[in-house]
């Protein structure tokens, strides 16, 4: 039960290494973004006008949109097929546009190189990967942080706001190396998500750093390790989840606007340096969707640890009633996203939600008091 | 222009059609997240009630204003309860056709395969040696019993196949919200049900210092539900006993443990069962759950009479400070009444006691405490004599309005060490005899929970299954071979359709058109037209 202060050293100092090296990482993803790509994506662009769309089966599949824009003669049953595309409760809304829908989400041109930088190219994407092998060390560092704070305090290491923070931006890191496995085109993308993680990490670091030190009675139960893990993980997992959806709805704009013949501006500017509108719209969706459940089932984990603890599975305690609320916003993400019609705003209600879940972990963990209140921060 | 029940009834079905379409659906989902928005940054009667009351005070018609908008109350207000019951309503609405559509689709055959199946989004050919009806036989087979095929004969010999699977992503998608509805109505029921009482109790046998569940003018505090309230549902007569209360810190003062040994009866002559409470577990017994909520400590004094008689208290005090649990109560002894010569005690205990400005702690000075943990504690009391007042007071306190009156007169004080006696000018002596811990115990009683846990468990299965089962669509077609002036072999077209967004399906397509193509055996060589591929992927 006693704290290990030099465990707890050890630990600071590998987070703090952990941190320099994403650091590090973003600037090469930074370079590889700044001095073009070449990638898989752009040299097959324009080898056919659907390689995109099989370009996007690597990042984990075309959905019927992406493909479903079969020609003129659809046998009547297809139609009918297609017409059933499966998506949430959908109250038999989404229906046939959604094939149009589709029309206007499919891209069929990757932005190409830009012609005179191929002397440059191989540098880009020399770096990004690099910076992908820095973010793997650096990872490794961050893991190895939490793991001896683990030891140092003797107990699941994510009990405050410093742990817990900690351990989304692990998290949000991981989701990001595994969405690039699927999606190797994404890679120079990656300061964006690792900027968000450093500064996360940093303000764990700093503001919300508390010291090592035993679990209060409350905590002391298995419940921890399940409730506060399922919570992290969706945390990390959406966070990602925001970060794509946040580049689709700068590359909607963009192809608005030019499709308008509009200038464009710093943020829409980055527009034709991000993946396709389709890419990024199925990439954001999976993640949030894959985040959900576990989402759920850690809220549900929580109620039944509040029954034990507290004698009750729910008391609208601030932490709750916010969790219900990111669980509510994140259900109407997945309802809209499904409906034709309502889908275009669904990644505005993916950014809502994804801001209802920090308020939850920022404001009411250090503003509103509460039963949830182990921020350490006192 | 006359409105006829004709028109009315179209209305209604507008609206009933507007009420589940999935716009509204998604508008009362915002309603809720945004109602529930107060209730965390309002505080609410039912978490805190002297917080709410102070609020309202302090922020008079706005506060008045917002209290009549059920904004200290927000989960129980109407207006909450309107947003959710709508939602379920138009829940219910959509669910029952789907649940109807998804019946008749289980049933259902699986559609018949298109003309050209080259047209589908995914589609792919090979020719086969063997005959249509052997290749429609292996290649059922090899589909495995994940798909749902049926076999159909076309004109001229040709076989078709249409395969479907993923049944269940609809499936899961109706269990999770059946289940919804079965937590809401679980919740509703238990509400019904329900009570929670909590009570101080200090170390002592049952007889001595326990109570029964059942009585319940014994709680400090008593919250039943509904049917509670009635009287209907209450707690069964089991008694408790705190045998002792424990708590373990390290050396910031920081709490490592709670632990509280009670002994319980389950009816009156039973035998005395021993548990041992901590936080993370109560004791469940006959339906209800038994929690170690909050403890305090409890000082014990001997007040000395000018008689020689004596009398001792043990009393709970509050802790007022959470960190360092210093804490305030209360000594009472009535004398015989009328004759206005009861004793009110009050006091501070500081179980880690340092002198509010430094140095030593003296007689009268100021004390907080350091640390919950007790290290030689100090006990502050200053003494009353005259007319306590009625019963009905809280026990932490003296009567303020006793005290203010003039029929309560203060007659000295001191900071007491244990074992040490203060000794009044009226000849009443108080002597500091030590102290004991309580345990505030918490019964709750909540039947439907383990509905709702089953509720739960299922909405996260069919949650799963709803947004991660791949609903896939398969159509193989086989024209057999023909022989004569334009030889050819059993040819097999294979068209794919992926009706849900999960998964890779170009990839998996590919898979099984390979796996296909392999039930049956190739060509052979000689038969084969020198621009033939076995397989031609479109």
């Amino acid at each position: 039960m006693a704290v290990n202060d030099h465990l707890a050293h050890v630990s600071d100092t590998l987070f703090t290494t952990g941190i320099a090296t994403y650091a590090l990482a973003m600037v090469g993803y930074t370079a590889e973004y700044a001095f073009g790509r070449r990638g898989r994506v752009a040299s097959t662009s324009t080898s056919a006008a659907f390689a995109p769309a099989r370009v996007l089966v690597g990042a984990g599949g075309p959905e019927l949109d992406a493909d479903a824009t079969p020609d003129e003669a659809t046998v009547a049953d297809i139609e009918s097929a297609i017409s059933g595309v499966d998506s949430g409760l959908d109250r038999g809304e989404s229906a046939t546009s959604d094939v149009d829908d589709a029309a206007e989400h499919i891209d069929t041109t990757e932005p190409p190189a830009a012609a005179g930088r191929r002397s440059r190219e191989a540098l880009g994407p020399r770096l990004g990967r690099a910076a992908v092998g820095i973010t793997i060390v650096g990872l490794a560092l961050h893991l190895a942080a939490i793991i001896v704070r683990g030891f140092a305090v003797d107990s699941v290491p994510w009990s405050n706001m410093y742990e817990f923070a900690s351990v989304v931006g692990f998290i949000a890191v991981v989701a990001f190396l595994v969405v690039m496995v699927r999606a190797p085109q994404i890679r120079y993308l990656g300061v964006f998500v690792m900027l968000p993680v450093v500064i996360v990490m940093f303000l764990a670091g700093t503001v919300l750093y508390s010291q090592a030190s035993p679990l209060v009675p409350a905590l002391q139960s298995y419940w921890l390790a399940i409730h506060v893990t399922a919570a992290a993980t969706a945390e990390g997992i959406l966070m990602t989840s925001s970060v794509l959806t946040l580049f689709y709805l700068i590359r909607r704009r963009y192809e608005v606007r030019t499709a308008a013949g509009q200038s464009v501006r710093f943020p829409i500017s980055i527009g034709p340096k991000l993946p396709s509108i389709a890419t990024l719209d199925k990439v954001a969706y999976r993640t949030a969707a894959f985040a959900f459940p576990i989402s759920t089932f850690g809220i549900i984990c929580g109620a039944i640890w509040a029954e034990a603890a507290w004698g009750r599975y729910w008391g609208w305690d601030p932490k709750e009633t916010w969790a219900f609320i990111s669980w509510v916003v994140y259900a109407a993400y997945l309802h809209a996203r499904a409906t034709a019609g309502i889908r275009k705003w669904a990644p505005w209600i993916n950014l809502l939600g994804f801001a209802a879940m920090t308020f939850n972990f920022f404001v009411v963990n250090i503003v509103i008091s509460g039963l949830h209140s182990y921020a350490g921060l006192n | 222009m006359t409105i006829t029940a004709n028109d009315s009834l179209r209305l209604l079905r507008r609206l009933w059609w507007r009420l589940i379409s999935m716009r509204t659906a998604l508008i009362l989902l915002f309603l809720l997240a945004v109602a529930a928005v107060p209730g965390s940054l309002l505080p609410q009667r039912s978490l805190n009630a002297s917080k709410t009351e102070s609020y309202i005070a302090s922020h008079g018609a706005w506060g008045r204003l917002l209290d009549h908008l059920g904004m200290f109350d927000v989960f129980a207000s109407t207006w909450f309860a309107a947003i959710y019951l709508l939602l379920f309503i138009s829940l219910i609405g959509c669910l029952v056709p789907r649940i109807k559509q998804h019946a008749k689709a289980l049933r259902a055959k699986p559609l018949p395969a298109p003309k050209n199946l080259g047209r589908l989004p995914e589609s792919g050919s090979f020719e086969t040696a063997a005959s249509a009806q052997e290749y429609a036989t292996s290649a059922r087979a090899a589909l495995g019993r994940r798909w749902r095929v049926e076999r159909r004969q076309e004109k001229a010999g040709v076989v078709t196949l249409s395969a479907e699977k993923g049944y269940s992503r609809e499936t899961g998608n109706l269990v999770f919200h059946v289940a919804l509805l079965v937590a809401l109505i679980a919740i509703a029921v238990g509400r019904l049900y329900t009570y929670t009482g909590t009570r101080v109790v200090l170390p002592g046998s049952i007889a001595d210092q326990g109570f029964c569940a059942n009585a319940i003018f014994q709680y400090d505090s008593w919250q039943p539900g509904r049917l509670a309230e009635a009287g209907d549902v209450k707690p069964a007569p089991y008694c408790f006993g705190l045998t002792d209360f424990s708590a373990s810190y390290n050396d910031a003062g920081e709490p490592l443990k709670f632990t509280a040994n009670v002994t319980y009866q389950k009816a009156s002559g039973g035998p005395i069962e021993k548990h041992r409470i901590t936080v993370n577990n109560p004791l469940r017994i006959d339906g209800d759950r038994v929690y170690l909520i909050s403890h305090g400590f409890a000082p014990q004094i001997t007040v000395t009479m000018p008689d020689g008689s004596t009398q001792t208290s043990v009393e709970p005090f509050v802790p007022t400070d959470p960190a360092t649990y210093l804490s305030e109560g209360a000594f009472k002894f009535h004398g015989p009444s009328g004759e206005k010569k009861d004793i009110g005690i009050e006091g501070f205990f500081a179980p880690t006691p340092v002198a509010e400005g430094g140095g030593a702690i003296g007689d009268t000075t100021a004390v907080t405490s350091a640390s919950p943990k007790p290290d030689n504690p100090v006990l502050g009391v200053t003494v009353y004599t005259g007319d306590l007042g009625s019963q009905t007071q809280s026990i932490y306190s003296l009567d303020q309005a006793q005290k203010d009156s003039g029929a309560l007169s203060k007659f000295g004080g001191a900071n007491l060490r244990e074992g040490q006696t203060l000794t009044i000018s009226n000849g009443v002596k108080v002597r500091f005899d030590g102290w004991t811990q309580w345990a505030a115990l918490q019964i709750s009683h909540d039947p439907s929970q383990i509905y709702l846990l089953v509720a739960a468990a299922a909405m996260v299965v069919g949650l799963i299954s709803s947004l991660f089962v791949r609903r896939r669509r398969l159509w193989l077609r086989i024209t057999p071979a023909t022989s004569g002036r334009d030889p050819s072999p059993t040819v097999v077209w294979i068209g794919g359709l992926a009706r849900s967004d999960s998964g890779n399906f170009t990839e998996e397509f590919a898979g099984l058109l390979e796996r296909l193509r392999q039930a049956g055996p190739p060509v052979e060589p000689a038969l084969r037209g020198a621009d033939d591929v076995a397989v031609r992927k479109e």
